[in-house]
């Protein structure tokens, strides 16, 4: 076989990457143990974090990247991908994942951006990217950046879904308004929204994101899980709803088998019995301004 | 022609449109069925187990009583096809990261896997491969993909590459580490519809 044919870190390899963990749960884990509950559970994925985003939102202060050694001790402990959160535009801890062999990176408003003006250069790497958005035009910048995945903003660490739900009907609201533009009108719709007028074809033309997008922020509850899948997501990440619940394993699987039946409202209801306690969570209304991670980013 | 693709978690769509794309090309009336639940796969005259998350997709197909109803359809010959993580599940022996997670496998070929055997993401590939039952090389697309370490007799080595096996088949069984989902060449769709009586 000639070497050189040999290509690693295409677009093909990294969507693709993105396209295996539909219908999955990504779940949020801070040690090795609570990365196997996960495993347990039938995670997809994990994402490795120094702690969930309801404690950094409680403890305040710069959030960072994960101490390496957790997210190595976590890759050596599980069979699943491994994710991992690096600050917005901080293109070093984005390469010091990269070189534990993190699965994919996160570049996530939950953590304190490090550049306000350049998002990470996603195209660089070899692994492939997740991205938060609030709407179409920044699910498109993100894309042109080199992101293979998105995910709904909502708001990290509250439990209330509701930010989740408008970023997930804000993108497929946009979506359908591109449905029989002629070639005027989508260059207009590109300006408006800033997006590249080749991203706002090839998503007209496909009426979905061309990257695989998922939910996050804010989703507790197998309901809010099916929730989330109803409204046409591919996918689900949990946050602090597992190891904030008083019994994470439980609710682990729960969410789950909810992601894979969430049309069946008779089995959910099975799911959802005795669940036990839940994240108590945070309104998104009742949180000040200046404490809001989703405009984060642009 | 009921194609029934397993539609738990994975690849889902992609594998659904090459499918019909495949049968188009061929000139086949044919339906693809996505498959969430059990009841529909006796229904069904070939069976696709897409690529995804091996340790998930054990699980729920356990839980949803899928598994059983594929063992049945193996052994009525209906021809089923498993890539990557299809792969893992149709392996009687997963390998230690399997043993080690207590997965559910359906054991329908005399095959011994490694899973994620290039390491991670970051060392997966696409490379140009020579298939046995293909005239010319295809773009094989590897994703944290297993390899088949081990075959018994009876089960006829498709492809290799760096001498691991890649693709082997087993009476009408076939299983793929890489992903002929991810392209537009049908040909190895072509070659499993082919197997349909």
């Amino acid at each position: 076989m000639e070497l050189e044919k040999l290509r690693h870190g295409t677009e093909l390899l990294k969507r693709g990457f993105a396209k295996m963990q539909k219908g999955g749960v990504i779940m949020d884990v801070t040690t090795p143990e609570e990365a196997h509950i996960a495993e347990d559970a039938g995670a997809v994925a994990v994402m490795a974090l120094h702690m969930v985003p309801s404690d950094i939102r409680k403890t305040g202060g710069v959030a960072r990247m994960a101490d390496p050694q957790i997210v190595a001790e976590i890759i050596d402990s599980v069979t699943i991908p491994v994710m991992a959160k690096a600050r917005i535009g901080h293109f070093v801890e984005a390469e010091i994942l990269e070189s534990l062999g993190a699965d994919m990176i996160d570049e996530s408003e939950v953590l304190t951006p490090a550049d306000v003006k350049y998002h990470i250069d996603k195209r660089n790497f070899t692994i492939p990217f997740v991205c938060g958005a609030r709407d179409l035009g920044e699910a498109l910048r993100r894309i042109h950046e080199g992101a293979a995945m998105i995910r709904t903003k909502g708001e990290a660490g509250t439990g209330d879904v509701a930010e989740a739900v408008r970023h997930m009907r804000q993108i497929n609201e946009q979506i359908g308004r591109l449905k029989g533009l002629d070639l005027q009108d989508m260059e207009r719709v590109a300006r408006e929204i800033e997006a590249p007028i080749e991203l706002v074809l090839e998503t007209a033309g496909m009426q979905r994101l061309p990257v695989v997008n998922f939910a996050a922020g804010g989703i507790a509850t197998p309901a809010d899980a099916a929730l989330m899948m109803k409204l046409g997501c591919d996918g689900i990440f949990v946050g602090s709803g597992i190891f904030k619940a008083g019994k994470p394993t439980i609710m682990a699987s729960a969410i789950v088998e909810a992601v894979n039946n969430f049309d069946r409202p008779e089995v959910l209801a099975e799911i959802s019995k005795g669940l036990g306690e839940q994240m108590k969570g945070i309104s998104f209304s009742s949180i000040p301004k200046e404490e809001i991670l989703q405009t984060r980013g642009w | 022609m009921k194609i029934a693709v397993v539609a738990i978690q994975g690849n889902i769509e992609e594998h659904i449109t090459t499918a019909e794309k495949a049968l188009k090309e061929m000139g086949l009336p044919g339906e693809v069925i996505p498959v969430r639940h059990s009841g529909t796969i006796p229904l069904c005259d070939a069976i696709i187990l897409p690529g995804g998350e091996s340790t998930t997709l054990g699980r729920l197909m356990a839980r949803e009583g899928i598994d059983g109803e594929i063992k049945e359809a193996a052994t009525a010959g209906k021809p089923i096809m498993g890539t990557c993580a299809g792969l893992v599940l149709l392996a009687k022996d997963g390998g230690e990261q399997a043993q080690r997670t207590g997965q559910h496998l359906l054991g329908l070929m005399d095959i011994n896997v490694d899973r994620n055997a290039f390491g991670g993401q970051r060392e997966s590939f696409e490379v140009p491969l020579e298939v046995s039952i293909l005239d010319s090389p295809y773009n094989a697309v590897f994703i944290r993909a297993p390899v088949i370490t081990r075959v018994k007799s009876g089960v006829d080595v498709l492809a290799t590459f760096e001498e691991h096996i890649v693709a082997v088949k087993q009476g009408n069984v076939l299983a793929l580490a890489f992903h002929p989902e991810l392209t537009e060449d049908f040909r190895i769709h072509r070659h499993f519809f082919g197997l349909v009586q």
